[in-house]
């Protein structure tokens, strides 16, 4: 199979003279001509020193920081230590129900999708919005100081290639179980901002076999990746590709424990 | 076993995978790191392992200590707690202590550090190095490893003259941060599965120390181990405990701790710890030496409960480790414990000696509740604070800097 057509991925390392949040087409590394090249990821978290003490701060605040923000109280959480939240999985929920504790509002927020987002300038409106239709009917309570601000943090990823390129679906499945959170993230999660459609890489890549994976493409598809730790991700994912494949699941560590 | 092969058995094969690959792409970088003492307290214990695994990556990584005379320690106690918002008064003298116990260190390290590729300093001890090291090459982090959200002002403006200069800073949580004119990183630390204090002991080593401190295996035990600090409340554990004690009789109460090299106060608070106790027998001060890492992690294991009321706190260490070990834990509201524990998951938070009688109270009584949430902050640990993690963390960082504040580095190829 050869190289050709299209290119496949984006990417959203800012160029200098444009907005950090623009995408930037470019041919993705794991091409269909080409075996899957697996990359990883990690992230580093950066204080910006701004804070909201209220949620009129916080609607105020969110329309000025930098896009990175938004970037890491959405998708940070999954590559930080916290405590996995069971039910909000964005920052901007989570400081509402526990600071502000207003419920009505925290669900709009946690409902907003990242995903659905083709620029994070969309997904600022949206968090805007959501704090705004709220912010009409909450009046004095919009400037109640709350115990604990919210902290906005920005982060630094760094994208690296593992050396490890699969060249048929299969060892995909057999990998999974073992590959690193940063990878699951990068390739299942990441992607959606870099590929056309919202899709993940692995889908991508098995396209470029035609129909033959189409229901293997259409079970990832139905991963709802949104509430789940990556580590449960994981699991997931390894699941649904093992049996496709028909690789026996590999005892956790918990269970090898 | 190499050291990364059994980093792999705790954490996952990938983790260490994923930390070869990230060392690969700072490797041979020279990192020096500065503290001022290599035993007694959570830094000392996270350099003592975090060097050797940054060597097993690939990174040149060297670890030395700044020390000085008592006038030294007295004054960086002084920063330490004014840092942590108390009104302390230092006098000139004890300034002068400070800066010369820096320009002794600096005569001895600046060859190394005016050499190295990336220097962390951590915390305030050591922070007038950089001023010293006029040829410096490389990149200076200062890692503050307190919370310094509410510093006590003339203390502080002296300390952030200090601090200018340097590249970056690490804290352990936004909310302990202080603007600074430099990147404020964000890395909470660790605890070490491999270490004495962390790895696993048999059922006999347990039962050992147990019998040594004369505890009772049949009645419940409550434990805080931390130094013997106004900070850490223990006299509050006390009375925590007095207000358990008429509900639970079998009630036992360990305050374990000891005083570190470089903090003066240690015995003054170990003394008001004793008359509180008042002699009950079943309140058990243990004063042990800063090595007694096998003693902690065995009393950690024997626990029903652990308990870390602090008023302030950095991150709270002594709650991973008492989560690691299965432990449900009881913790004040403060600081990087609020990271840690989630009621009804991980232990519970609490504000006062009434709500943590309450919650020992609650915990005892539950004693499912209580393994399902020791079986939780297990994974919560191992998910999250492992010493692996704050590695892949510092390695980002080194990673980072090499690349000024672009959102996303890509290092393909």
């Amino acid at each position: 199979m050869q190289t050709t057509g299209p290119a496949l991925g984006v990417s959203t390392t800012p160029e200098p003279a444009t907005p950090a949040t623009q995408v930037r087409v470019e041919p993705l590394p794991q091409d269909a001509a080409q075996p899957f090249a697996l990359r990883d990821c990690a992230l580093i978290a950066i204080a910006t020193g701004v804070r909201a003490h209220n949620l009129k701060e916080l609607q105020d605040r969110v329309q000025g920081i930098e896009p990175g923000c938004l970037y890491y109280h959405f998708w940070g959480g999954l590559l930080r230590p916290r405590f996995d939240d069971p039910e909000y999985r964005n920052d901007f929920a989570i400081w509402v129900r526990n600071e502000v504790h207003d419920e009505e509002l925290a669900e709009r927020l946690a409902s907003v999708d990242p995903t659905q987002h083709e620029t994070l300038e969309g997904l600022r409106e949206a968090v805007a919005e959501a704090i705004e239709s709220r912010l009409e009917v909450m009046e004095a309570a919009a400037w109640q100081r709350t115990q604990s601000p919210f902290h906005f943090v920005r982060s630094q990823i760094a994208v690296f290639d593992t050396g490890q390129l699969l060249n048929q679906p299969s060892q995909l499945a057999e990998c999974l179980p073992r590959l690193s959170l940063g990878s699951v993230f990068y390739h299942f999660i990441d992607a959606r901002r870099r590929v056309p459609e919202h899709l993940d890489d692995f889908r991508v890549w098995l396209q470029h076999w035609g129909a033959r994976y189409a229901d293997l493409c259409d079970r990832l598809a139905e991963v709802d990746y949104y509430f789940v730790s990556l580590a449960d991700l994981r699991k997931e994912l390894a699941q649904i590709l093992g049996e496709y494949f028909e690789i026996p699941p590999r005892a956790s560590r918990e269970e090898v424990a | 076993m190499s050291l990364l092969e059994q980093y792999a058995a705790v954490a996952g094969e990938e983790v260490v995978d994923q930390l070869m690959q990230l060392g690969s792409k700072v490797k041979g970088a020279r990192v020096m790191h500065v503290n001022s003492t290599k035993k007694g307290g959570g830094v000392a214990e996270i350099l003592d392992r975090l060097v050797p695994l940054m060597q097993e990556v690939g990174v040149d990584a060297e670890w030395d200590i700044i020390d000085g005379p008592e006038e030294f320690y007295e004054c960086t106690k002084g920063f330490h707690n004014a840092l942590q918002g108390q009104h302390v008064s230092i006098p000139a003298s004890r300034l002068r202590a400070y800066e010369q116990a820096n320009e002794r260190a600096a005569e001895r390290l600046r060859p190394q550090l005016e050499a190295a590729d990336f220097v962390f300093i951590h915390d305030p001890q050591p922070a007038r190095l950089l001023a010293l090291c006029p040829g410096r090459k490389g990149k200076w982090i200062w890692r503050c490893h307190i919370d310094i959200s509410r510093p006590f002002l003339p203390v502080w403006k002296y300390l952030r003259r200090v601090l200018a200069g340097y590249d970056a800073s690490i804290f352990s949580l936004s909310d302990f941060a202080q603007p600074l004119p430099f990147p404020l990183y964000l890395i909470p630390p660790s605890i070490d599965p491999l270490s004495d204090k962390n790895r696993e002991l048999t059922r006999q080593e347990v039962e050992a120390v147990v019998s040594e401190f004369d505890l009772d295996p049949d009645r419940p035990m409550v434990l805080q181990v931390s130094r013997f600090d106004r900070f850490k409340d223990p006299v509050g554990v006390i009375e925590a405990y007095r207000f358990a004690k008429p509900y639970v009789p079998g009630l036992q109460l360990v305050l374990a701790g000891g005083t570190a090299s470089d903090d003066p106060e240690g015995e003054v608070v170990l003394r008001e710890v004793q008359i509180a106790a008042e002699e009950d027998p079943d309140i058990h001060i243990l004063l042990l030496p800063p090595d007694a890492h096998r003693t902690i992690n065995a009393l950690q294991r024997a626990a029903t409960i652990v308990i870390q009321k602090s008023l302030r706190e950095g991150f709270g260490l002594t709650v991973t480790e008492g989560l690691w070990k299965g432990k449900p834990v009881v913790g004040g509201n403060t600081g990087g414990i609020r990271l840690q524990v989630v009621n009804h998951h991980t232990g519970f938070l609490v504000s006062s000696p009434e709500g943590a009688a309450l919650r020992i109270r609650y915990l005892l009584k539950n004693a499912v509740e209580r393994q399902e949430m020791g079986k939780k902050a297990r994974a919560f640990v191992r998910e999250n604070f492992l010493l692996t993690r704050q590695l892949r963390e510092y390695l980002t960082l080194l990673v980072g800097l090499g690349h000024g504040q672009t959102e996303r580095i890509e290092l393909l190829g």
